[in-house]
């Protein structure tokens, strides 16, 4: 499936370009990490790789083939997660069930991911009253049980405090070493740096650079990345 | 008074009930599929159908009584099934008139669910049928809500059931018939208790949906 | 009609076959008739004889006497049983009827507020009586809905030389309900009021009123009961219907309506066979 690739990759709204003529290889291996301020554009484009936005113009192709149905083996964290009125193990063997997984299976598979990000104790509990740094390591575990691929991850640790955000980075970690490659995006230059393996920093519906993580921190190559890093960047 | 009545008058309330109820599970087994599906799809001329829902939801009783007693008549369409003036007939008549109201309250109550969990639900590969059922299970305390509106309309109808029904006495007499009689007979304090009573069971049921549901939400959030 | 609208109906229809048989495994005929003759209680009193001796049970649609010859017209009624004689013999020459049989009679009776404001009381001449009521303006309740009793209202005005349609004033108010609706209105009002006897004697919210006018040979009101023609409407039960006639017109079904009383008064009066009924 993967290489994922973009082409010319354009979403127009209104006549505003949210994303403009965005052209890009996204590798199996290294952490991916999308970088830039707020209203640059990286929610949309997560949406745009994920496939539940269509582009207005360009082509979004993985593995070779033209997209023409959303590929699967993928799976997407929502900076706000969305748990359905069951239990925390229950949503967990949803996901499972609408991916065909056999009943036998379910359960185990989801005890398993439900166990590796810690939270076995409160799996009999409607995932609803669960705190929201519990609601975001639930919704990674639910797409962990799925064995994606890929996993794309929109800001994942925008509402969570710095304890809540650190496990979640420890999970992030433990998902890509269990063989999945991660997308993730972000505004924040520590996580960032913690993180990625390579940078996409993205400004006003632009790619403005695509550089290892090393490379991008040391010598940005615009003056928007370097003024970013700096903290400088405006607000769009 | 009431109470002399009493073989009748059990024969009365549990007719209303049979007619009522079935009405309401008919009306839910469509509506809510309805409802599902105009929350989650769009399609053109989907503006126009949500407006003729929800105007539908005000259609008078008394109108559907017509339709469906000209479509039920001998000299109808449906003459040849017999139905007319059978408890069938104001089952038939109160599931019209049920289901438009069952259809678009759920309608509005699954479109804000969907708001919600649209992203979510799709990326986690659900068909619009999956995530339909999804949604009517996940806003089922909600939904609860929508079928005793569509309950209290139908059980406190009288318009589509004298009509279709022709209120006989021991076939197709319910509550409100039964009230409407004894008010045009001038027995006024009878026709009152009979009200009393009609209110007390939707009442009850009423309460007793209720009870269920705090139940349900404390075992499941 | 959208699909799935065409679908609902049709889960409705097999739900209404998966119900229909309940319904007629009962014997039974379907009777048009008044709703003056049943919330006089008179079916109440009358039909559980027939039903025993016979097993058929008497279903009563009940409706104003225009209503009903016309739910006979669309076949959907075995047997009408109404009292507009004209109206009757119309349903006939149309061929929707096979016979009428006259059955019973009872009278109306003009009522009004004991303060009597158009100076009715103790009069026998009817027709006379209204045109006083229309000089006096006094309020007056028509049913105006083509019952029997509409109709014989018609014909007193008529009588006393009154084209009521064309003279009527704000004094005169139609509610186009049945009896017992238009004497609750009548009650609220204190307006006067031409009914049958029979629902005078079974309605319990007086009021004000009270019979100020009876006994005019006008003022009677005869009954008669036809089967609806199989030959039109072959869903007609055309033995079980014609039973119910029988039954009605024979000495003992004449017996059970002279026996029918409310405060020991009788309020029907059986005629069957009498000539020119």
């Amino acid at each position: 499936m993967l290489p994922l690739i973009l082409e010319d990759v354009s979403f127009v709204v209104g006549g505003r370009a949210i994303i403009d003529r965005i052209s890009c290889d996204l590798a199996a291996g290294p952490r991916t990490v999308i970088l830039g301020p707020n209203g640059s554009g990286k929610s949309v484009l997560m949406r745009l790789c994920h496939g539940l936005l269509t582009p207005t113009s360009g082509r979004i192709v993985w593995g070779g083939n033209v997209d023409d149905g959303r590929p699967r083996a993928q799976a997407m964290v929502f900076q706000r997660p969305v748990m359905l009125r069951r239990s925390a193990l229950a949503n967990v063997t949803y996901g499972l069930a609408l991916a065909g997984v056999p009943r036998a299976k379910r359960e185990r598979r989801a005890r398993e991911v439900l166990d590796a990000v810690g939270l076995m104790q409160v799996a009999a509990r409607p995932a609803r009253v669960l705190s929201g740094g519990e609601q975001q390591k639930l919704a990674l575990a639910r797409a962990w049980a799925l064995e994606p691929e890929v996993l794309f991850l929109d800001e994942p640790t925008a509402n969570l405090d710095p304890g809540a955000t650190r496990e979640v980075e420890r999970i992030v970690d433990e998902i890509h070493a269990s063989g999945t490659k991660i997308v993730m995006s972000t505004h924040n230059l520590g996580q960032a740096r913690r993180l990625a393996d390579e940078i996409l920093f993205m400004s006003g519906g632009r790619l403005a650079d695509h550089a290892p993580v090393e490379q991008f921190f040391a010598e940005p190559s615009t003056g928007e990345a370097a003024s970013f890093i700096k903290g400088e960047l405006p607000w769009s | 008074m009431i109470f002399a009545a009493d073989g009748t008058l059990w024969g009365i309330v549990l007719l209303s009930l049979r007619v009522t109820v079935t009405a309401v599970a008919v009306a839910t087994v469509v509506g809510l599929p309805l409802g599902a599906a105009l929350a989650i799809r769009r399609f053109a001329g989907r503006h126009v159908l949500l407006v003729t829902l929800n105007a539908l939801m005000g259609l008078p009783p008394v109108v559907v009584g017509l339709v469906v007693y000209l479509l039920l008549s001998r000299a109808g369409p449906l003459g040849e099934l017999g139905l007319l003036f059978t408890p069938t007939a104001m089952v038939i008549a109160q599931a019209i008139l049920v289901t438009p109201i069952i259809a678009g309250l759920s309608r509005q109550v699954l479109e804000d669910a969907w708001h919600e969990y649209e992203e979510q639900l799709r990326s986690l590969g659900a068909t619009p049928t999956a995530a339909a059922a999804t949604l009517l299970w996940d806003t089922r305390y909600s939904l609860v809500t929508v079928v005793l509106a569509g309950f209290g309309r139908a059980a406190a109808e009288v318009g589509a059931v004298i009509i279709v029904g022709g209120n006989i006495e021991g076939v197709t007499r319910v509550m409100t018939t039964a009230i409407s009689l004894e008010t045009s007979k001038g027995d006024l304090p009878l026709a009152l208790g009979l009200g009393l009573i009609l209110v007390a069971v939707v009442f009850l049921i009423n309460a007793a949906a209720q009870v269920i549901k705090t139940a349900a939400v404390r075992r499941y959030g | 009609m959208e699909l799935r609208t065409k679908f609902a109906r049709l889960a409705y229809l097999m739900l209404a076959l998966a119900c229909a048989p309940s319904a007629l495994a009962q014997r039974f005929i379907t009777v048009a008739s008044t709703t003056s003759t049943e919330q006089s209680g008179l079916f109440k009193h009358l039909l559980p004889a027939f039903e025993q001796k016979t097993g058929i049970e008497v279903r009563i649609v009940a409706l104003g006497t225009g209503q009903a010859l016309d739910l006979a017209r669309r076949g959907d009624a075995d047997v009408v049983f109404v009292h507009a004689k004209s109206a009757e013999e119309e349903f006939l020459r149309e061929g929707q009827g096979v016979r009428r049989f006259p059955v019973m009679y009872n009278d109306f009776v003009i009522v009004g507020p004991k303060a009597d404001p158009a100076g009715i009381v103790h009069g026998a001449d009817a027709p006379e009586a209204l045109r006083k009521i229309k000089n006096a303006s006094a309020a007056f309740v028509s049913r105006g809905d083509r019952s029997g009793t509409h109709i014989a209202e018609v014909n007193l005005w008529t009588a006393a030389g009154i084209d009521i349609a064309k003279e009527k004033g704000p004094w005169y108010r139609e509610t186009g309900q049945g009896m017992g609706p238009a004497l609750n209105t009548a009650s609220s009002m204190n307006a006067y009021l031409l009914s049958d006897r029979a629902t005078w004697l079974a309605f319990s919210n007086r009021g004000e009123l009270a019979v100020l006018v009876e006994g005019d040979k006008r003022l009677l009101n005869q009954y008669g009961v036809m089967l609806v023609n199989p030959e039109k409407h072959p869903n007609v039960k055309r033995a079980d219907g014609q039973a119910f006639i029988d039954w009605l017109v024979s000495p003992e079904g004449q017996a059970a309506i002279a026996a029918y009383k409310i405060e020991g008064e009788q309020l029907f009066f059986p005629n069957a066979g009498e000539p020119g009924a």
